[in-house]
């Protein structure tokens, strides 16, 4: 019996060029990001210091929350706090119904996505527009993102020519890359200049002076946040780093991580509302403070969303981020989902993996991703059939009794196990694999046997 | 020295030959080998299936078996990676311990414990090498193409079969990603278990090798049986074999 993420990873990412092509554009950062960190002489050293720094942050997280909002408050922000994804939900829509706000430009935020704040807001009248290229082409499609720094790598440049003809009546047949981007800013440009308010996540918080910090490359953003009157930034309560110093440590680590980049195009520090505006700083829990509490999981919350762990990770570039089922995908969404996210798949998605442990060579905080994978399978919920397969398997290995009978057992069906059929325990192999070959004799016996003729 | 052979189960069951090649290796680098047919399964299937109590109860078992021995040899870098990072949660801590500072992959043992890379090996054939991701990320058996800064330490894989006469060492584009089997993981998730696989053989292939090996047999025979349903591909062979081997030039 298979797996629903692999069922999905068949269905929404079809193998042959659509797949080859996924692989490649996801590998290629992971290039990047290679070369960036070997360029860089420092870059073993400031993962140290990153993990620190976080580890840190998530020990005294409560103070550091307090201090961000007295801090943010001075500037002249007002700071919300949310439970969970209804509150976030709640108060964002009050806060915009109160400012009469009808129309509503964001820029990425997977906080957002993870709590479902865009379909909400939609149900309410309200339009709102992503900013963000990659989410622009994902929103026009009706789709979630699929990558959490890269949300259109699933779409080719053809798939998005197609859309944009249709969306944005950009020229038949145009896939040239700087058209195509020229047509959804000419698009935008208008949709910001109409905004009454804008809507984004943040990189980090920064608890000594209140200050939010905004990394993209496109400077949507920034645009965001300084046309319309009401800003309103949306953060996990994981965000909270305490100083300017420590910030300059991650900001080192993350577009490298990420892209390959030094740093983004556009680092933008916001510290209280610009002239005139409104800023509003909801902070959000949705189960932080409870993956808090849990010691073997904890680090999870360090992550800093680069997206390094998908580029790496081999069964992402294989399944595409939608086979995942939820808004964060790869390892770090196998980690972050049994704690996160509700429902009994959420608790098996941390079985989607080869271990083969690269998220954890490549994690800019040196989260130890594949182990706390491991950690979680244990953790997880099992039904009849997990118990069964656990404890046969157990009878099978665990006493030289049961070793030799089963042994001699498998020799006798193995004929039977190579052949397909639907009962067949080992169907999923044999979907695409061949069996071994009849294996004949055991080591052990040979070995004897062996050891036997040595004898004089 | 004497040596006590760890035979992952699936190789004493699936491929006996990588065992009798290790046993014949480690006798000819001057090694007393002995096998202890007590010995099952180190309970890894259970570690990365989340069955703790029966992973614990293989572990205990598996630690008892070798408790008397100077030096556990494995060809299996995920099996021994086993034992050094997943015991220390199933067992006592010193027993896992000390259990873990004595059992070493095949290779691992030749090049650090007996100071060897050239084993009189003779193999005058193209391959490649896959490299185990528990061996290259767990036991530091090499340096991960993904890790920052100047390679410390050679890959010790690589290290012996560049001593081996007339091989050629063929290098296949991304070297060291996953080969996809992943224990369980094939099981439960044949697709992409399989396109990992697929995608990997064919890199394999493309680097001209006739052969491919690696230090666990499992990544092997996974990726065997997506060759001889292809059709197509290099043949594989484990690290012992190819060490063990003197063909003739």
């Amino acid at each position: 019996m298979s797996a629903a993420l692999d069922g999905r990873a068949a269905r929404l990412l079809p193998r042959g060029p659509r797949l080859s092509a996924h692989d490649a554009a996801v590998f290629a950062l992971r290039a990047k990001r290679d070369a960036a960190a070997r360029a860089e002489p420092d870059f073993e050293r400031l993962r140290e210091q990153a993990q620190q720094i976080k580890a840190h942050a998530l020990d005294h997280l409560d103070l550091l929350l307090e201090r961000f909002e007295a801090s943010a408050q001075r500037a002249g922000a007002r700071v919300h706090f949310a439970a969970d994804a209804a509150e976030l939900r709640r108060v964002v829509l009050e806060l915009l119904s109160q400012a009469g706000a009808r129309r509503v430009v964001k820029s990425k935020s997977m906080l957002t996505e993870e709590c479902g704040l865009n379909p909400e807001l939609e149900r309410h009248g309200i339009e709102v527009v992503d900013t963000d290229l990659g989410e622009r082409i994902v929103q026009l499609a009706h789709e979630p993102p699929s990558h959490i720094i890269m949300p259109a790598i699933h779409r080719s440049r053809a798939d998005i020519g197609a859309l944009f003809e249709r969306e944005l009546a950009s020229p038949p047949g145009d896939t040239d890359p700087a058209r195509l981007t020229e047509a959804a800013r000419r698009d935008l440009r208008g949709r910001f200049l109409a905004a009454d308010a804008a809507i984004t996540g943040a990189n980090f918080a920064v608890a000594e002076t209140g200050t939010l910090v905004l990394v993209t490359n496109e400077g949507n953003a920034d645009l965001g946040t300084s046309l319309p009157r009401l800003h309103v930034a949306c953060l996990g309560i994981e965000k909270v780093v305490p100083g300017l110093a420590d910030l300059a440590v991650l900001l080192r680590l993350l577009a490298r991580s990420a892209t390959g980049q030094p740093i983004s195009a556009y680092t933008s520090l916001l510290t209280g509302p610009g002239p005139g505006g409104e800023l509003h700083v909801v902070l959000v829990d949705n189960g932080r403070t409870r993956l808090l509490a849990d010691p073997r999981h904890r680090s999870a919350l360090a992550c800093i969303r680069c997206g390094a762990c998908l580029n790496t990770c081999p069964v992402y570039r294989r399944a595409g981020g939608h086979a995942y089922g939820w808004a964060l995908p790869g390892p770090i969404g196998e980690v972050l989902a049994p704690a996160l996210a509700a429902g009994p798949e959420a608790a098996r998605l941390p079985f989607a993996s080869t271990l083969c442990g690269s998220c954890s060579a490549v994690c800019p905080v040196k989260i130890d991703l594949h182990d706390q994978l491991v950690a979680w399978r244990a953790a997880a919920p099992r039904g009849w059939r997990e118990r069964w397969a656990a404890r046969l398997g157990a009878l099978a290995l665990g006493s030289g009794v049961g070793y030799r009978l089963a042994g001699g057992l498998g020799r006798a069906l193995w004929p039977l196990l190579g052949r397909r059929f639907a009962a067949n325990p080992l169907a999923g192999w044999l979907a695409s694999r061949e069996l071994p070959p009849h294996p004949g004799s055991s080591f052990r016996a040979r070995f004897a046997a062996r050891a036997r003729r040595a004898e004089p | 020295m004497d040596v006590d052979l760890f035979v992952p189960c699936y190789v004493d069951r699936l491929a006996p030959q990588v065992g009798l090649a290790t046993a014949a290796l480690l006798e000819r680098l001057g090694c007393r080998v002995r096998f202890d047919p007590r010995q099952t399964c180190c309970g890894q299937p259970f570690v990365t299936t989340g069955a703790h109590a029966e992973a614990r109860r293989l572990a205990r078992r598996h630690a008892a078996v070798f408790s008397g021995a100077e030096a556990v040899v494995c060809p299996s870098a995920s099996c021994v990676a086993t034992v050094r990072h997943r015991y220390a949660d199933l067992l006592d801590e010193e027993v896992a311990r000390a259990l873990a500072a004595r059992t070493f992959e095949l290779g691992e043992f030749i090049v650090k414990v007996l100071n060897r890379s050239d084993v009189g090996a003779r193999f005058p054939h193209r391959v490649a090498l896959l490299e185990s991701c528990h061996g290259l990320r767990e036991l530091a058996l090499g340096w991960p193409s993904e890790r920052s800064g100047r390679p410390t330490h050679a890959g010790v894989s690589e290290t012996l079969l560049r001593s081996v006469a007339g091989l050629e060492l063929c290098e296949p584009a991304r070297r060291d990603e996953c080969c996809g089997f992943g224990g369980a993981f094939s099981v439960a998730y044949p697709e992409l278990s399989a396109r990992i696989g697929r995608a990997k053989l064919a890199a394999l292939a493309q680097s001209g090798a006739e052969f491919v090996t690696g230090t666990d047999a499992s990544c092997l025979l996974h990726l065997d049986g997506l060759r001889r349903r292809e059709g197509a591909g290099p043949r594989v062979l484990h690290l012992a074999e190819i060490l063990a081997s003197q063909e003739p030039a």
